[in-house]
């Protein structure tokens, strides 16, 4: 009886589409679950304002509720001005959150354990964040290097510092992402494993002593369900930081 | 030795950085609650930098982990 924690992350081809070179470019596993992600985001949002009432259901108030919490953080990180990135960052926190928390259920894909997909979407938060920054300040956005009140002697150092930070703004962020969907799903199979291994070499016994790490198989599933919001909030919260950095460079 | 053996006792040593983590987000959570505790009203407005220092500090002993994880299951 040996644990395998690293299957549930296999990438499978569901059927394949053709080949570019030597590259197969197939429909997996990773692109259904990215799909049905999006299709349950699309079906909250837009069942949720269909209705319209003034006084919301069920499904509206999830949708008004998840509106008002990626505003009301967009607004308290990145100003007003932040508002017109509103529509990236609630897609990114939808699309995180929403597969994460499908990623959840037994059995299922999770879509951001793998790092290719936290990275991409990391460097389109980087990419935008310098784009955007230098379209709309100009070459005044590299103040951002160069902090104001810091001694002229330790300055090299600290920009040095500063630039160095900044290029590995989107390692950090895509590899927080990956590494704690990753980690999570790793120990909730390690510990779903035991109650297997304990059943399987002491019988009886083994199957009641298996309750305990299946209590705990338990608890850490509801971790992980704080995990997976968590983790979304903290990526588009950041996101927001980033942004403004380009809004408004030099604070 | 054996890489092998060396690839898992690295492993091992690499997972000691995560103790520093974890003392950096008890520090940032633990003081975060005595502020709350102190000034309630003010606590919420503070949340989005709590979480923003819970994430920096966590990133450093996530880095640790994957250095662990390289080391576990990416051959060489």
């Amino acid at each position: 009886m040996k644990i395998d924690p690293i299957h549930q992350f296999n990438i499978e081809p569901l059927f394949t589409i053709g080949h570019i070179g030597n590259h197969t470019i197939a429909f997996t596993n990773s692109s259904l679950y990215m799909f049905l992600s999006v299709a349950v985001i699309s079906l909250l949002m837009i069942g949720g304002m269909a209705g319209r009432q003034l006084v919301p259901g069920r499904l509206q108030s999830i949708a008004e509720i998840s509106y008002e919490f990626v505003a009301s953080t967009i607004r308290s990180t990145a100003g007003t001005e932040g508002m017109k990135f509103f529509p990236l960052i609630f897609s990114l926190f939808m699309f995180i959150c929403i597969s994460n928390l499908i990623g959840i259920i037994p059995y299922t894909f999770t879509v951001s354990s793998h790092i290719i997909v936290t990275a991409a979407l990391a460097f389109l938060v980087f990419f935008t964040v310098l784009i955007y920054g230098i379209y709309k300040n100009g070459l005044k956005f590299f103040k951002i290097f160069v902090p104001s009140g810091v001694p002229i002697y330790i300055l090299p150092l600290v920009m040095f510092i500063e630039i160095l930070s900044f290029f590995l703004r989107p390692v950090s962020h895509s590899v927080r992402l990956f590494a704690n969907m990753l980690a999570g799903h790793i120990a909730l199979k390690v510990f779903a494993g035991f109650v297997a291994m304990l059943g399987v070499s002491l019988g009886a016994l083994g199957w009641a002593g298996g309750m305990l790490p299946l209590a705990l198989t338990v608890a850490l599933t509801a971790l992980e369900l704080l995990v997976a919001f968590l983790q979304a909030y903290v990526f588009a919260i950041l996101t927001c930081i980033y942004l403004n950095d380009a809004i408004h460079p030099g604070h | 030795m054996e890489p092998a053996a060396a690839k898992l006792i690295g492993a091992g040593i690499a997972c000691i950085g995560m103790g520093g983590a974890g003392v950096g987000v008890g520090i940032i959570f633990g003081n975060y609650l005595a502020a709350a505790v102190r000034n309630p009203s003010a606590a919420q407005g503070q949340f989005g930098n709590l979480i923003f220092g819970f994430a920096v500090t966590e990133a450093l002993g996530i880095f640790s982990l994957l250095i662990a994880l390289l080391l576990l299951f990416v051959p060489l």
